[in-house]
């Protein structure tokens, strides 16, 4: 219950002055890695909401050798049972504990303390 | 306690069909409520019995929990997430504007060993209209909110949280209430795209938190409502 790798992926930067807020980039300073029940059915649906390229990208951020990381999604994920491991132990096993989340745009830094990021914002920045 | 659901889930490799009413509120009542309720945040507890009832009825009546991605605005001390993830969601998002709220979200969530509860700290009450939650449009089916009431300098709020809400959400919107403010919502609403039914009428029990109640406890009249996006805008 640290902030996962699909919660970043869905994450955006709504700082004044971002046009896309997204990705935001991962600094981390504690990541962990947690074993969660596999439900395939649950990843073949999220992989409809994310941006896969976003993944690779924070995996390299946090730390993840190449080698575990699909570059690209396949056509058929539904049946490729060995991407949907890599896509589960990527979205939902690793955990990033302490660290900041960085706004392409703008740079803010958004710290994530004890795995909760901090997504608030002051009231000149809204 | 939690040891028990785990193995069922684990048994069944499903934890809603089995999950019963009384069972889901038995779990809820170990759920730990704030310390120090903050007058200003309007930080009043759900109930283990309101919410097991309205967590029930959203997935056997509507079938909005199961396999949802479920956001819950203002999640306190995660008792609804819980209840939710418990029925099945497939991920739940806390977000709330407060610390303490959520550290206390999370050592629950520890307690009862669940993972998939995701928390952010976010001002989902932000009075700028026009602006967005940190989240994608869209990028979750169902959301479930106790919102402040806004009767504490702060009126308006829960229509704020409503209208956050619809942005981010393709689904369901399942919110708590004052029922004095019923017609306006039902109008206001129309405003975020969104269309209104009143899925149950309570008393929601407010014990005496803060001082400036005189009375043990006071009894709300609130609705429960459900929001689904309007027909010619979906």
């Amino acid at each position: 219950m640290r902030m996962k790798l699909l919660t970043h992926n869905l994450l955006r930067s709504r700082v004044k002055g971002a046009a896309k807020g997204y990705p935001l980039a991962i600094h981390a300073t504690t990541v962990e890695t947690k074993e969660a029940d596999f439900n395939p059915t649950f990843i073949v649906r999220m992989l409809d909401r994310i941006q896969w390229p976003v993944v690779v990208q924070a995996a390299s951020q946090v730390g993840v050798s190449e080698d575990k990381v699909p570059q690209t999604v396949p056509n058929d994920p539904e049946s490729d049972q060995e991407f949907l491991k890599a896509a589960h132990h990527l979205l939902l096993e690793i955990e990033v504990i302490e660290g900041e989340l960085e706004c392409p745009d703008t740079g803010r830094a958004f710290p994530i303390k004890r795995g909760i990021p901090n997504m608030l914002l002051n009231e000149d920045e809204v | 306690m939690f040891a028990i659901y785990h193995k069922r889930k684990r048994r069944t490799g499903n934890n809603s069909r089995d999950m019963r009413l009384k069972e889901l509120e038995g779990y809820l009542q170990q759920v730990r409520s704030f310390e120090e309720p903050k007058v200003l945040l309007e930080q009043y507890p759900t109930s283990a019995h309101i919410a097991a009832h309205l967590l029930y009825t959203m997935d056997s009546t509507y079938g909005d929990v199961e396999d949802k991605v479920v956001c819950d605005f203002g999640v306190g001390g995660g008792i609804l997430s819980i209840g939710a993830i418990m029925l099945g969601a497939g991920m739940c998002i806390g977000c709330d504007i407060d610390d303490d709220a959520l550290e206390i979200a999370r050592a629950n969530a520890d307690e009862f060993e669940i993972d998939n509860l995701e928390l952010l700290r976010v001002d989902v009450g932000t009075r700028h209209a026009g602006h967005l939650p940190p989240l994608p449009i869209g990028s979750v089916d169902t959301v479930i909110m106790n919102p402040p009431f806004g009767t504490k300098k702060n009126a308006g709020i829960d229509m704020n949280f409503l209208e956050q809400a619809s942005r981010i959400c393709t689904g369901a919107i399942y919110s708590l209430n004052k029922t004095s403010t019923r017609a306006f919502i039902q109008r206001k609403c129309r405003s975020f795209g969104l269309e209104m039914e009143v899925v149950a009428e309570l008393r929601y029990d407010i014990p005496q938190m803060y001082k400036f109640h005189k009375k043990k406890s006071v009894d709300v009249e609130v609705d429960f409502l459900r929001f689904t996006p309007t027909a010619d805008d979906s």
